[in-house]
């Protein structure tokens, strides 16, 4: 191990949470004057490994050296003091100070014991010019754009730091001016030797600004490679975990196609997805595939009237209807199990039985209760159909495991007898078990004629259920894959298809 | 300009409209004396309102303020009338209470996060009743060393007397505008109103800061309770009921947010003297009821609630990139 060129290496780093093993002993080097991107799909770890690695979380195992130093930093300012700074994909400064004041809380300059603000203020703007940044630092740091507030953390980062700058989603909400800006001071930075992590899930920014990558796939690391030496197609493989090799030709129940139902035309919303086109059938599972932020889960909130569509028409059997919001889609029939089941999708604190009722109980409207017997009968019987493993009805849906809570959830919208139901990844964060019983839960639905739209970043889960593919890039529809070309290779081929237009 | 100068310059182009209109009708207003009683009318409203300034900048609010001035007036009413101790001793000793009250507040509202709405309704309760078992009575204060502080003043041309309390109310503002915006100590008061999980994460001490806040309108509660007395020569426990909210008011017409994070000390003097020219006003009329105050206050309240909300909305669009 050549240690003196690695300014921050993490060695076996483990982190356990309850029911998920998170990291399982990772190893991260980082050189002085690189450029690191720490990819993975949501889950994979790497909000985790950096979490570990600024102090946010305390590692259960492993060693974190700094300049071949052991640290153990207690939370990130400590970090910060150590020298590894972070920058958030939210701005993390105070929007309501100024400038100046953000760049030298809790070290400005003092003369006689006041803080001397003219001489604040001269240094703010000496440090910014280094970031080709001439701004008047005496505004609050709320009137700046984004992209300059990004800069101000970087600076700020660095200027306390100056070892190790982690930037966590830094381009995220910037347009391709501002990303161009932020490139050109990460390479200045790489220049004054400062090694610099850079998580995103943009590719082309990968390629664009990184040396060397790191992949994590289900909290272990997949490997490390010159950034020169990965091609697309490789990382993408890398990242999905599906070797190209090891294709899957699920045996597939072939669809019974039934009668067209669903019909979206030039369906879209600006800034969201781009206009598309989709049918849907009635007995048919549609999978959404896509790299993390591809415009699937936007897809289905729009189809879902959760954000409303800005052109385009619906029409359910041929004739016109308006899904402008979810209660004009419940009306229709529609049922979604959001992607995030902790903010958006159960109420923690009330029962299994409550979360259940919830959107049946909301579609007949208030003034109409369901009668407790009857909720009890429809609680018992989705706990016995689904299998959902609780004490009972009665016991808080928090109580329950991740795979049992999508399985409430689930319950909640066959409770309401949807005709059309859109699953957001049915499967992240439960275990092996729970995930195969979704899985089959999927197709008996399928089975039983509902029409289902399914988004979920597991590529080998959607060949095994979809009977139509829809492959998702930069917030469009780029492909569509049926029959036999549902395989893992043709969608990681479709998702990884560099793509002509990328640009401003 | 900055738009966050925008609510004071609008206190303060208020102020003085409603000065001028005063004037236009009751030409006596625009002299030296009304100002200066003015400024001793409202000097223990002010002094407090600086407390209370700290504390809503950093996105707390502090209910207990108008007890502990009742509970201070109360203990040196009780004090001076038992015992043989000189009236500054005791002026030490309730500074004292007062800010360790204060600090304690503060402490729990840290530590243990709890709202400082309840935090501080609890000292409110626990003050006035502390006053109440000191005496249910007002007990007159006839020490000479009160008579000697009443009798000292800067007189000013034209007949005015900024007297000692008066003067103290603007000596406080100063070294309140001084402590806000030329201390870290300030900026990290502004830094809690701005956020408090983003204000930790950059090092802000957020447990001392918050402790200080509170134990600083402690202090001045303290203080403003010894002015009281001064200029009501009693103690009595049912005194300056609601003072808080007026304070509030005070510091939410003076251009501070309600929610933290923005806003100066020196509107909260301007706020203060708007009050008491409404009252001043009245007092002039003769005739008008003085629960017109409270009408107006109200109103001007809720203007400045639109105001800035007014502003809000305005800088997030214009940071918008077009």
């Amino acid at each position: 191990m050549q240690t003196n060129d690695h300014i921050l290496q993490a060695i076996r780093i483990e982190k356990t949470f309850p029911g998920t093993r998170a990291l399982d002993k990772v190893d991260f080097h980082l050189r002085r004057g690189e450029v690191h991107a720490l990819l993975g799909e949501n889950g994979a770890g790497k909000s985790t490994l950096i979490k570990c690695l600024t102090g946010a979380y305390r590692r259960d195992g492993g060693a974190i050296l700094l300049d071949d130093a052991e640290v153990d930093p207690r939370d990130t300012f400590e970090a910060q003091t150590l020298g590894i700074g972070t920058v958030y994909q939210e701005v993390n400064l105070l929007a309501n100070l100024t400038v100046a004041e953000n760049l030298f809380l809790g070290r400005q300059p003092r003369r006689f014991g006041m803080v001397d603000v003219s001489a604040m203020n001269r240094r703010a703007q000496e440090l910014l010019a280094d970031y080709e940044l001439d701004i008047d630092v005496t505004r609050d740091l709320a009137s700046y754009s984004v992209a300059i507030q990004q800069v101000v953390a970087i600076a700020r980062a660095v200027d306390l730091s100056g070892k190790v700058l982690i930037l966590d989603e830094p381009t995220a909400s910037l347009d391709a001016h501002e990303v161009a800006m932020l490139f050109r001071i990460v390479r200045r930075l790489k220049a004054r030797g400062l090694g610099i992590i850079f998580v995103t899930h943009f590719l082309e920014q990968v390629y664009e600004v990184s040396d060397r990558i790191t992949v994590l796939r289900n909290g272990q690391l997949v490997g490390t490679r010159e950034t020169a030496n990965l091609d697309r197609r490789e990382l993408i493989a890398m990242m999905i975990g599906r070797e190209l090799a090891a294709e899957i030709h699920a045996p597939r129940a072939q669809a019974q196609e039934g009668p067209l139902r669903y019909r979206f035309r030039n369906y879209g919303r600006k800034g969201r997805v781009r206009p598309f086109d989709l049918d849907v059938r009635a007995g048919e599972v549609v999978g959404m595939a896509g790299l993390l932020g591809s415009g699937r889960t936007e897809t289905a909130e729009l189809l879902f009237g959760a954000h409303r569509a800005d052109s385009g028409e619906a029409e359910i059997d041929g004739r016109a209807v308006d899904l402008s919001s979810p209660r004009a889609a419940i009306r229709h029939r529609f049922g979604f199990c959001p992607e995030d089941r902790k903010t958006s999708g159960i109420i923690g604190d009330l029962s299994v039985r409550e979360n259940i009722v919830l959107a049946l109980q909301a579609r007949r409207g208030w003034t109409r209760p369901i009668a407790r017997a009857d909720q009890n009968r429809l609680a018992d019987h989705y706990i016995r159909a689904l299998d959902i493993r609780t004490a009972d009805r009665e016991k808080p849906i928090k109580l329950l495991s991740g795979g049992n809570q999508q399985k409430a959830i689930l319950a909640r919208w066959l409770a309401t007898e949807p005709e059309f139901l859109i699953l957001d990844e049915p499967t992240r964060g439960i275990d092996v078990g729970a995930h195969a019983e979704i899985v089959k839960l999927i197709e008996a639905l399928r089975e039983k004629g509902l029409s289902l739209i399914v988004v979920s970043s597991e590529i080998e889960e959607l060949v095994a259920y979809s009977t139509r593919i829809i492959v998702l890039r930069d917030r469009a529809h780029v492909a569509e894959l049926d029959g036999n070309r549902i395989t893992a290779h043709q969608i990681v081929e479709a998702i990884a298809a560099t793509n002509e237009r990328r640009t401003s | 300009m900055k738009p966050k100068y925008l609510p004071l310059i609008a206190t303060l182009v208020i102020f003085l409209l409603g000065y001028a209109l005063c004037v236009a009708q009751y030409p006596n207003i625009l002299s030296t004396r009304v100002i200066g009683n003015l400024l001793t009318d409202n000097a223990f409203l002010g002094i407090a309102a600086v407390g209370m300034t700290f504390v809503i900048l950093s996105g707390g609010i502090d209910l207990s303020i108008g007890s502990v001035i009742a509970f201070t007036g109360v203990f040196l009413a009780v004090v001076l009338e038992h015992t043989s101790i000189h009236p500054l001793v005791a002026f030490a000793m309730v500074l004292t209470i007062a800010t360790l009250f204060g600090a304690a507040m503060g402490a729990i509202i840290h530590y243990l996060e709890m709202p400082a709405f309840i935090v501080t309704l609890a000292g409110m309760f626990l003050a006035r009743g502390v006053a109440f078992v000191l005496s249910i009575d007002s007990i007159p204060i006839k020490h000479p060393f009160y008579a000697t502080l009443k009798s000292l003043y800067f007189k000013l041309p034209g007949g005015g007397r900024i007297t000692l309390i008066g003067g103290l109310m603007l000596f406080v503002f100063a070294i309140g505008i001084v402590l806000a915006h030329r201390t870290r100590f300030g900026t990290n008061v502004y830094a809690l109103g701005g956020g408090t999980a983003t204000a930790r994460l950059m090092g802000v001490p957020v447990a001392a800061t918050t402790i200080r806040i509170y134990a600083f309108s402690g202090l001045l509660a303290g203080l403003s309770g010894i002015v009281f007395s001064l200029y009501t020569s009693a103690g009595y426990s049912l005194a300056a009921v609601g003072v808080e909210l007026d304070a509030i008011t005070a510091v939410v017409i003076g251009g501070t947010l309600l929610t933290g994070g923005s806003g100066f000390v020196a509107g909260t003097l301007v706020g203060i003297l708007i009050q008491g020219l409404i009252q001043t006003y009245i007092t002039f009329d003769g005739s008008l009821s003085s629960w017109w105050t409270k009408i107006l206050i109200g109103l001007l309240l809720f203007a400045f609630i639109l105001l800035q909300k007014g502003i809000i909305y305005v800088s997030r669009h214009r940071r918008q990139p077009a």
